[in-house]
């Protein structure tokens, strides 16, 4: 995808005999761009302000939070914020329940998800086309439809409430897009390359592991950061079916601040929580965001 | 290849689609506590949930919020699209503006940003008690807000919740819009262009119906969106909002379901939720054919 600000080789130095292509820029356009601008920054204050404040106010006392001017700096850099957030309200653990839970459902949806859509994309065989349609289903219809008697396979599963019971929920959820987005990937790495691992005696499994899993790498990346924004977004499935504490969640601790935002509580270290969650990803966004953005809109104009 | 097909599916299909299908049948059974399901009732829960006052306005919040919500975010990101893909130099090639990806970039942070932790923020932001808006609203010399409540007020309530749902969304499809025109044939532009057609022509009547099928997905997409809407409700208004003016059927079959165990009626709910939203992925779909979907020449070339 090329993008608009690479430097482009601009018409003027093209042909000097042709004064219509040049890009001299006019009243009008001057008039235009200023506008453009204007509303972009507007925008990009709106989105950024509440971040910086959150940021800022993450330095705070609760007291200084609530009657103090919410634009002043802290009067003491409080960064006892961070560590009661992460210790006494728990966020520390909720953070590693996230990576470990979000970290095992990725490597095994790609994992499952990958092998299911080469088997649909590779192999013709009866009853391909209804697991196809059945996937389709588990896209269309919403998460809440599902919820109640999920609680209760899981419950008779015994995995309720229990971090494996959560991970492969997550698997589940996560798998009919990975298998769409990854069954069009499939579809166009070239047959002679399986046939040709055949002929030089790889087995089925050996043809998938070594040749084509690694021809999809592109794909397989862009439907990773995919699922890793959802999954680590996730708010619905755990505060349904994980709700013991000690497995929570950051965006269940994160869910049980809400309820009591008109009481007396401790702000501080409430923006300190909000900072500990969104800035890890934001950091890896900010470095991917080329990746990020095109696998993002790629996996939603399929 | 049993074993790569085999074990995908059976986690899919016993997690995802046995579920499924169990919520019409528990649906249609008086079944409340924990006890098993018990008696086939017909359609006894879906009218007790259409004759209850709360669930109807639930359902009655989530129509406000799928008719505003993707309207305002679609034109809204559209427009900053459009803005960020040919709003450059009215002569020579067809170009953006300078600093684009910055725009970009930025716009796009809430997606990286779970949406409880928005609706979190939000919630700071709009706090009656040294919350960001009051403080900057009476620094602008409208002391009438020093203390009002955004989210406590049945008048603004909604509207709020709605800003923040936008705000959340717009940098998403603005991105998406962004790609989508610059899949658009150059060419395209340029004749518009020489055929005199201003920029605010050129995106309504040439962007627009160029990349309508894209719009159409954003559309679907938003409108799933606006009738979950639970993680943003319950980050900004756990209960429902000041009279129940921002409860929404997702929140009141959570409630149902997990507060009071009325799983039966649980499930009504959420096959009404189901149903509503195919039939809106319809709607979206029949308007989208009525009004010339097939009108793309020029795309993706």
């Amino acid at each position: 995808m090329t993008t608009i600000d690479e430097a482009r080789p601009t018409a003027t130095t093209v042909d000097e005999a042709q004064p219509l292509r040049t890009t001299r820029t006019t009243g009008g356009d001057k008039a235009v761009a200023v506008a453009s601008h204007v509303v972009l920054v507007v925008w990009t204050i709106i989105i950024l302000i509440p971040l910086l404040w959150s940021l800022l106010s993450s330095f705070k006392s609760s007291s200084e939070i609530i009657s103090g001017s919410p634009f002043a700096l802290p009067e003491t850099w409080l960064f006892g914020n961070y560590a009661r957030a992460w210790t006494e309200a728990g966020i520390g653990r909720y953070f590693l329940n996230t990576v470990l839970v979000v970290g095992s459902a990725l490597v095994l949806v790609m994992l499952l998800g990958a092998m299911c859509a080469y088997v649909l994309a590779r192999y013709s065989f009866p009853g391909r086309r209804l697991i196809y349609y059945l996937m389709l289903a588990g896209l269309t219809f919403p998460v809440f439809l599902a919820i109640v008697p999920l609680f209760f396979v899981l419950r008779g599963m015994a995995l309720l409430n229990t971090l494996p019971g959560l991970v492969l929920t997550y698997v589940a959820f996560a798998l009919p897009f990975t298998v769409f987005f990854l069954y069009a990937f499939f579809r166009t790495l070239p047959e002679e390359i399986a046939e040709a691992a055949a002929i030089d005696g790889c087995g089925d499994w050996r043809t998938f592991f070594s040749v084509m899993l690694p021809m999809a790498k592109p794909g397989l990346a862009s439907v990773t950061i995919f699922n890793f924004l959802g999954l680590w977004n996730q708010y619905l499935i755990p505060v349904a079916i994980n709700t013991r504490q000690e497995n929570w969640v950051l965006s269940q601790g994160m869910g049980a601040y809400a309820g009591q935002i008109g009481y007396e509580i401790d702000f501080g270290g409430l923006f300190a929580a909000v900072v500990i969650t969104i800035t890890p990803v934001l950091i890896v966004y900010v470095i991917f965001q080329r990746q990020v953005q095109n696998s993002v809109t790629g996996g939603a104009l399929k | 290849m049993a074993v790569f097909l085999g074990l995908p599916l059976l986690i899919y299909v016993g997690l995802v689609l046995w579920p499924f299908g169990q919520a019409f049948y528990y649906s249609l059974t008086a079944w409340s506590g924990f006890s098993p399901p018990k008696g086939f009732v017909g359609l006894d829960n879906y009218a007790r949930i259409f004759s209850d006052a709360t669930f109807l306005r639930a359902m009655r919040n989530n129509v406000i919020l799928v008719v505003v919500v993707p309207l305002v975010t679609i034109v809204l990101s559209l427009a900053l699209a459009s803005v960020l893909t040919v709003s450059g130099s009215s002569t020579g090639e067809v170009r953006g503006l300078r600093g684009s990806s910055l725009y970009r970039v930025v716009s796009f942070f809430p997606y990286a940003v779970p949406a409880i932790v928005i609706g979190l923020i939000w919630g700071m932001v709009y706090n009656p008690r040294g919350g960001l808006l009051n403080g900057f609203l009476t620094a602008l010399g409208f002391d009438a807000f020093a203390a009002f409540p955004w989210l406590g007020d049945t008048d603004t309530a909604m509207g709020a919740t709605i800003f923040v749902m936008v705000w959340a969304m717009v940098g998403f499809y603005m991105v998406l819009f962004v790609a989508a025109i610059r899949g658009v044939d150059k060419e395209v532009f340029e004749a518009a262009r020489l055929d005199g057609a201003g920029r605010f022509r050129t995106a309504v009547t040439i962007t627009v119906p160029l990349i309508r099928d894209n719009v159409q997905t954003a559309y679907i997409y938003l409108g799933i969106a606006a009738l979950d809407a639970f993680v943003f409700m319950q980050a900004m208004n756990p209960t429902g909002g000041p009279d129940n003016s921002t409860l929404v059927m997702a929140q009141e079959l959570f409630r149902t379901a997990f507060t009071q165990n009325r799983w039966g009626e649980a499930s009504a709910m959420g096959v009404v939720l189901a149903l509503v939203t195919l039939a809106f992925a319809a709607l979206v779909f029949v308007v989208n054919r009525l009004t010339g979907a097939e009108k793309d020449e020029g795309k993706r070339t």
